[in-house]
């Protein structure tokens, strides 16, 4: 397998201060990894950086073997990436259907794209229950689960979630990872950034540990989860 | 825009009978004197204006408080190329898309630079480039460039500039009225259907706006910059756009004014109304067309029948004496009015739908 996203040596810089300190990873095509660590560990930066949203200071980001490193957010949709940023960013004063179709903001095939948004219903029911309903209006949950079909929406290769699980109670997170598994499942590369360290080890294929700025740990997914460091400091025991 | 006329029979009827109130209105109301006429126009003029901060700040979400320095920019341009100023007397099809296009360019030119900036702190650099244009107005009458000593007069200071040529058709100069079909028709009732004609284009153009890819990219961007981002929307560009389609709205509406009014000053363009502008928008409900065409009915033509209304002979016939200087309680009861309806549909009057 080919290298989808591979990270190399990314430096992100706030002010001098430096939250990521040259970290490298990969993403396979048809994988789905997860970066997983502490508050503060650099986990959102990382994203924030692969997705557009802030230059890097040092490094390259490479994607389909394009370099795309400091490539504007908006641009990266066009290549295949999709970002569901973190708490969720649903468009609170747009219907369900009016969000989702903002998905396919840069799309232009109006039929193949009403036939995708019913396959995101099919997928996710509650979000058909909900269509003309107000985003601003659903629970937490189904906010996240909107948030997720409105990325997918975007057609991409490469799904990047920031923190799906945030704020959310187990019932619902259960849901969100379904739904997240079968995307994957589908033939979507995941990206997956989690501070629940034991749900996204058990649902990803391999796992990179993120400590102030640093990958401390990385490998198998299920190996990672058996690791007595992973276990002492993520995992409660 | 639908809901409230529920069917496309009693909608047609409710249009035609719009019509009918539009068309007669002028008329009407000239009865009572032709100031009231000018209120009118006055109102149409908000209207425009109201409309075009509309998409800056209800649909695009960006608060701009120095919208007046476009109004301003159409005005000035209509005033310095048509008046005795420079002896310049171009013609409305040249000056008002001049105006409009000038007016657009000051709307990136204050778009650019605050691309990044958003809420409070944008709405304080957009309030001083409003304050920046209406100083340059009120100081380029003595411009004077660094290696010469000629001093140049352009925009004749706070005096403003006077002897401004109205609007003309081939040659039939609207301001001095005309008679037809023995009904004597004055210049500001023609003003009056010009304006009303501008106004429905103003109505048009935003509607059609706020319903295309550009309009929805637009609230995305109000709703979650990021998401928006993230959606593939450039932000910058649209933003740029809510600037300059905004600002070209006001170019207009400040080259009808300055036709109309037949001269400018400075002093028309200050930080109040900026406020009051944005004021029709808040009050009337941000983002709905009617409803934003409703707050700027409203607050222009309130505190005219007002002043009627709070005049000293009322206060007699009421009090018995006058209780409190007419300025002053015209103020009070229009502030009081204000307070009232924000304290009470927070939402505005007329909220687009999904937002009550």
């Amino acid at each position: 397998m080919s290298a989808l996203l591979e990270v190399r040596k990314l430096e992100v810089a706030y002010g001098g201060i430096k939250a990521i300190k040259g970290i490298s990873f990969r993403v396979d095509e048809g994988e789905m990894v997860t970066l997983i660590g502490a508050n503060g560990a650099g986990k959102s930066s990382t994203l924030r950086a692969l997705s557009g949203l802030v230059m890097p200071v040092g490094g390259t980001v490479t994607y389909n073997g394009k370099d795309v490193t400091g490539v504007p957010s908006h641009a990266l949709v066009g290549l295949g990436i999709a970002l569901c940023p973190e708490g969720r960013g649903v468009f609170a004063r747009l219907s369900v259907h009016e969000n989702l179709l903002m998905g396919a903001y840069a799309r232009k095939d109006k039929a193949q794209i009403l036939r995708e948004i019913d396959e995101i219903y099919g997928m996710i029911p509650r979000l058909k229950e909900r269509t003309a309903q107000l985003a601003g209006t659903l629970s937490g949950g189904e906010q996240q689960m909107l948030a997720i079909g409105r990325a997918m929406l975007a057609r991409p290769k490469l799904l990047m979630l920031d923190e799906p699980s945030m704020g959310l109670a187990p019932l619902m997170v259960e849901k969100i990872f379904e739904i997240i598994n079968l995307i994957a499942k589908r033939g979507t590369t995941v990206l997956l950034i989690e501070q629940n360290a034991q749900l996204a080890l058990e649902n990803a294929n391999r796992g990179y540990v993120l400590e102030s700025g640093e990958i401390t740990l990385s490998g198998d997914a299920k190996a990672l989860l058996a690791d007595p460091r992973v276990k002492a400091a993520y995992l409660g025991g | 825009m639908s809901g409230i006329f529920q069917d496309r029979r009693k909608s047609m009827i409710a249009l035609g009978a719009l019509a009918v109130v539009l068309v007669l209105l002028p008329f009407v109301v000239g009865a009572f004197g032709q100031a009231w006429v000018r209120i009118l126009n006055f109102t149409l003029i908000y209207v425009m204006l109201a409309l075009g901060l509309n998409v800056v700040v209800g649909v695009a979400g960006l608060l701009d408080l120095g919208y007046v320095a476009f109004y301003a920019v159409g005005a000035y341009t209509w005033s310095l190329l048509a008046s005795t100023q420079f002896d310049l007397h171009y013609p409305f099809w040249i000056l008002l898309p001049l105006g409009a296009f000038l007016a657009a360019v000051a709307g990136l030119l204050l778009g650019a630079p605050v691309l990044k900036l958003r809420g409070d702190y944008l709405a304080i650099v957009t309030l001083g480039f409003g304050e920046i244009v209406r100083i340059l107005m009120n100081n380029f009458d003595k411009v004077s460039l660094p290696w010469s000593d000629t001093v140049y007069n352009i925009t004749n200071g706070p005096r403003g500039i006077t002897g401004i040529d109205g609007m003309s058709f081939f040659g039939f100069k609207v301001r001095a009225g005309t008679e037809l079909f023995g009904l004597q028709i004055s210049g500001l009732q023609i003003y009056y259907f010009v304006f009303l004609f501008f106004a429905i284009l103003s109505v048009i153009g935003v509607w059609r706006l706020q319903h295309s890819r550009l309009g929805r990219a637009w609230q995305a961007l109000r709703e979650d910059e990021i998401a928006a981002k993230a959606m593939g929307i450039n932000v910058r560009n649209i933003k740029l756009a809510a600037f300059a389609f905004g600002a070209l709205t006001g170019g207009v509406a400040g080259g009808l004014f300055a036709a109309m009014q037949g001269f400018v000053s400075p002093e028309s363009f200050g930080l109040l109304e900026s406020v009051m502008v944005l004021a029709m928008v808040v009050l009337g409900g941000m983002g709905h067309i009617p409803g934003v065409i409703l707050g700027a009915v409203l607050l222009s033509a309130l505190p005219e029948v007002i002043r009627y209304g709070a005049d000293e002979n009322v206060q007699r016939s009421v009090f018995g004496f006058v209780l409190i200087a007419p300025e002053v309680l015209r103020n009070l009861i229009f502030s009081l009015a204000m307070i009232l309806i924000m304290l009470f549909k927070p939402a505005g009057l007329w909220p687009s739908p999904e937002r009550k």
